[in-house]
This record gives structure tokens, C-alpha cells and sequence, in this order.
């Protein structure tokens, strides 16, 4: 019997396969087609403290083994997430995470002092690098001093662990990275999606209404792979790696560079209960090669 | 909602770009009503990467329908599947048809644009189960599309069909053959799916004499399980505007909710 189990010191899961923000909805649209309980756990869409209206359409563009979107973070706001969707998460043994958003500094804050004494949310993703909400794909990730003031302000405010989530369009990813652990940050998730674009070229129109989106799927994976294992060979803190995982092939070799868990996205509008066969490849990948724990792979690339 | 990794194609029409598919699968069927649609699974590997959402055409027994044309590299990968390949499907999602029991014995329009025709046929049947009399107006380019005219003629269900050229029926768009049947016989609903300006005139028709309608729309789904919020068109309720999901609160919509976009005509 392989332990699939994880720790990520604030956490223990399951097994190392989370759901995505922004992919898997509120959870409970995916009830139909898996038992939630199977999951490692899993990170609801992003919540601003009120309802918002997001970008206009066409908000998405299929890319060759990828997808560009540009949803902008709509959604249904905390007070309609406590009243309509919690109560039926929270009794679920598995981990709910909730993906927080901000406008400001206070509005981030807010939604954290709102949701925190809540039962049934393990912990919270702080999204600091949705690329479709300000101009051309600007956000607090870009920047290691607003990540600093921004995880120093939530990380005090907050009484539940705070996961850091990066965004791969910068320079250093590491330095970031450095940044949310200076201010407290108790894990980082890499990488958010690739500020991207498309054009159609017989109207010479951009694809997109909001003309610039995230690219997601397999097609990001060797660079969101590259990035986690920088940045896992580079800070303490634990580490959640995704980007274009499609296999359990694909979430290894996540773990070997230093992922303490896993996020499965894109992959869940394909198969919506795409995570539970990456689960089971990784157990059945485990029995083969005779591993006991999979934390015992974590980190475990052979390099020289 | 359930998946379906291996429902069989049984058989296989197909007329030029149109192709009309017979699918074995039982515990869909079973579920499914008219409007209602699948997500199919395009390719085993990553490009495309996306399923495609397709229409339920009809209902024989275990068997679901579709009907679609091609219009993309998704739909043109799937047009080239044959009787006895499996398809990986979705279904039935989506919030169809209202079939009211007040429409029995009345008459009702089902008005039909191209490839929107496909639920039409799955619509107008159960309508005609529930003791309503559809009425179905089927437009196209071209005689070559409106392939399934005589499909409607053969369920003995009433068809008048509409060709922009002229080469078949009413020459002209279908709208015209509907305002036409609407200032004849005023009917009880009408129901329209087709290309967005088609509708969109159905729908500014259907106001002008004060008939309730509804219409399905048509849009790129990223997951066709709400989970995405991708697929979304600006509709109106209790005088709230709002960019609502299409797989999850349509792709359905009574005519007075949906803001057609501006311009075109």
C-alpha cells in the first residue's frame, strides 16, 4: 500500500493533487462527475469580497495544445460563497482552499478577515498574478516589493495559512518567491498563466476582447516546470508546482524537481475528473518502482 | 450529467459539410431533452486540446443524435469519424427547451437557421408527444443546406423550408417565411436557433406580435460544466444585466433576457 500523503507543514493532504483555481469552479460543479473526497483537495475560483462582472467575450482562445483565457475573475463575491457554496463544501474530508483576490491592499484583507474564522476552509491561495484584471497583464506578482507589502499585510491579517500564488511573467521568478517568504508566506503555487495573445488574421482582430489572456495546458508545462524547480531549489517554504499537468507522468516530474504538491487546471475541462487518473498514475507508478511514500520522491531529480 | 468515454457511432450520414451521427449510449439518452447538448472529445492528445460542444439532434431509443457541420479544425476532426469508432462524450448538459404542457393544442413555430436546425428536430417531436402542433421553418444557403428536410417530412412532422438563392422554397432568409406564418397563423411560442442575426430578427419578430420565444445560442465552451466561465453572453433578468454562463444557465434562453449584441443589420 503506497501513502500517497503530503505534508506541507501548515497542511497534510491526501495525496499531492490539488484541483485549480479557476478551473474547477466552486467544487461542487464537478460532484457529477468524481467523489471531491478522492482529491487531494482543492482551490475554489478566485473570490473578490463583491460579485464581479468580469471581462466581456469572446474570453477564450484554443492555441495549439494550450488555452488563452481572459475571464477576469468573475465571480460570485464572499458573502454569496458563505451563504450558497461553503455550507456544502465544509463538511467534505478532503482540502478546500480558497483562491483570494483583490482590487487593494485592504480589499485582499478584507476578504481574508471575512473568510477566516469560517469552518471548512483548509487555507487560503492569495492571487497575486491573474493576468486578465488590470492593463496588459499587470499585477502584484510583477513586483517583489508590492509582493512583500501585500503578503506582509494578509499574512497578519489572516488566521489561516497563506499560499502565495506566482505568476511565471517575470524576470525572476526566485526573487518573488524570496519575496513572499521574507514577508511570512507559509507556501508559494507556480505558476499562474502565461500572458499570451492571438489574431485573427482575416478580420486583423485580436482573438480575445480583452486582446490579451493567459495561456495555459500542456503547452506551458517544461516552462512552469523549470520555474518550480528554480524556485523549489531556491526557499524553504513548501512548494506547489503546476502548469499544463495532463498525466501522472506529468505531476512527477513536478514532485522530482521539488513540488510538495500539485495543481491540476486546464486538464479538468478536457476530463473533468481528469486529477483522479493523474492520482492513480501516480500510485500505480509508485507500486512499480517500489516507492512506499511519495514524499519520498519529492526533490529527488538526479542532476550531475 | 455523466461521461461516456466509449459510446459507439452506429451510423454515419453525411451531405458536404454536414454530418449526421447516431451514437449508442444509452445512460445519456436516457437523460436527455431537447436543447440540451454533448461535449465531445476531440483528439486522444493535446491539439485540440478542447472538447466541442455539439447539440442533441434527436432520440431513438439508447441512441443520441447529432447533427453539425463543419466549421472548424475541431468539427472537421470529428466529421471524419465513422460507423463503429467511439466517441469520449459529455452529456446531457445544459438547460433546454421549456416544453410546457399549456402549449398542447397549440400551435407552435420551431424556426431553424442552418446548422441550428439540429435540436429543432428533437424539439418539434416531443412537442407533437405532448399534443402541441410544431410547425417547422428550415432556412439555408442553398438547397445543399437543408439536408434534413426530408428527415422532418419522413416523422410526418410539417417542414417549409427557406434557401437564400432561391434554389429550394421560399426564397429569402427564414425569418421572412416566419414573419410571413406569423401574420398568417399567429402561433402560441416560437423556438429558434441559427446564426445570431437570425435570431436576432426571430426574436424582434416574435416581440412585435407579442409571442413568447426562446432561443439557443451558440458559443466557444471551454468546459461546458459552468466551471470555466468562458462561454458567457450579456443577458437581462429583473432589469440586472450580467455575462451569464451559456452551458450552465442556457444554452436556452427566453427572448426577453438575451441582449443581442449591437449592429449587423
Amino acid at each position: 500500500m503506497v501513502d500517497l500523503s503530503v505534508n506541507l507543514g501548515f497542511l497534510k493532504l491526501k495525496n499531492p493533487v490539488l484541483a485549480a483555481s479557476g478551473t474547477f469552479g466552486y467544487g461542487l460543479e464537478f460532484a457529477p462527475y468524481l467523489d471531491l473526497e478522492e482529491l487531494g483537495g482543492f482551490v475554489v475560483k478566485g473570490l473578490y469580497y463583491g460579485p464581479r462582472e468580469g471581462n466581456p467575450p469572446p474570453r477564450l482562445v484554443e492555441t495549439p495544445s494550450g488555452l488563452i483565457n481572459a475571464i477576469g475573475l468573475q465571480g460570485i463575491g464572499v458573502e454569496a460563497f458563505v451563504a450558497k457554496v461553503l455550507p456544502k463544501l465544509k463538511d467534505l474530508a478532503t482540502a478546500v482552499i480558497v483562491n483570494v483576490c483583490g482590487e487593494t491592499e485592504e480589499e485582499y484583507v478584507r476578504v481574508v478577515e471575512f473568510l477566516g474564522g469560517r469552518d471548512g476552509i483548509a487555507a487560503f491561495e492569495l492571487n497575486i498574478s491573474c493576468p486578465n484584471v488590470r492593463q496588459e497583464g499587470a499585477c502584484p506578482a510583477l513586483d517583489p516589493k508590492t509582493t512583500f507589502r501585500l503578503v506582509k499585510a494578509v499574512k497578519r491579517s489572516s488566521r489561516l495559512p497563506i499560499i502565495v500564488k506566482l505568476s511565471p511573467n517575470v524576470t525572476s521568478v526566485i526573487e518573488i518567491a524570496q519575496a513572499a517568504e521574507e514577508a511570512g508566506a507559509d507556501a508559494v503555487s507556480l505558476v499562474n498563466t502565461f500572458l499570451a495573445m492571438s489574431i485573427d488574421v482575416m478580420t486583423r482582430r485580436p482573438k480575445l476582447a480583452n486582446v490579451f489572456g493567459g495561456l495555459s495546458g500542456p503547452a506551458i508545462k517544461p516552462i512552469a516546470l523549470r520555474m518550480v524547480y528554480q524556485v523549489a531549489s531556491r526557499i524553504h517554504l513548501p512548494v506547489i508546482g503546476m502548469g499544463g499537468i495532463a498525466s501522472g507522468a506529468d505531476a512527477l516530474e513536478f514532485l522530482l524537481a521539488g513540488a510538495r504538491a500539485v495543481q491540476v487546471g486546464t486538464a479538468s475541462f478536457v476530463d473533468p475528473d481528469a486529477s483522479l487518473h493523474i492520482i492513480r498514475e501516480i500510485r500505480e507508478y509508485c507500486e512499480l518502482h517500489d516507492i512506499q511514500r511519495v514524499e519520498d520522491l519529492i526533490g529527488k531529480l538526479e542532476t550531475g | 450529467m455523466m461521461k461516456d468515454p466509449t459510446a459507439r457511432i452506429a451510423n454515419v450520414e453525411r451531405w458536404g459539410d454536414y454530418r449526421l451521427f447516431s451514437i449508442e449510449t444509452r445512460e445519456i439518452a436516457d437523460r436527455a431533452s431537447p436543447g440540451q447538448f454533448l461535449m465531445i472529445k476531440i483528439s486522444s492528445q493535446f491539439d485540440p486540446l478542447l472538447r466541442r460542444p455539439i447539440s442533441i439532434h434527436a432520440r431513438e431509443n439508447s441512441r443520441l443524435e447529432i447533427f453539425f457541420q463543419v466549421a472548424g479544425r475541431g468539427t472537421e476532426i470529428l466529421a471524419e469519424k465513422e460507423a463503429g469508432d467511439t466517441l469520449n462524450i459529455l452529456g446531457p448538459l445544459g438547460k433546454g427547451f421549456s416544453i410546457d404542457e399549456r402549449l398542447k393544442g397549440k400551435r407552435v413555430l420551431c424556426v431553424g437557421g442552418g446548422r441550428g436546425i439540429a435540436p429543432l428536430y428533437f424539439l418539434a417531436k416531443e412537442l407533437r408527444g405532448l399534443g402541441a402542433s410544431p410547425i417547422v421553418l428550415y432556412g439555408g444557403n442553398t438547397e445543399a443546406d437543408i439536408p434534413l428536410r426530408t428527415k422532418f417530412e419522413e416523422a410526418h412532422l410539417p417542414v417549409f423550408c427557406s434557401t437564400d438563392d432561391g434554389s429550394f422554397g421560399f426564397r429569402g432568409f427564414v425569418t421572412g417565411l416566419a414573419a410571413r406564418e406569423i401574420e398568417a397563423h399567429p402561433p402560441a411560442f416560437l423556438f429558434g436557433c441559427g446564426p445570431e442575426e437570425m435570431m436576432k430578427t426571430a426574436s424582434r419578430l416574435a416581440e412585435s406580435y407579442d409571442i413568447a420565444a426562446e432561443f439557443s445560442l451558440e458559443s466557444h465552451m471551454g468546459c461546458g460544466i459552468g466551471a470555466c466561465w468562458g462561454c458567457v453572453k450579456r443577458i437581462r433578468r429583473g432589469g440586472q444585466e450580467g455575462w451569464v454562463k451559456v452551458c450552465e444557465e442556457g444554452p436556452v434562453f427566453p427572448r426577453d433576457e438575451i441582449v443581442w449584441p449591437e449592429g449587423g443589420d
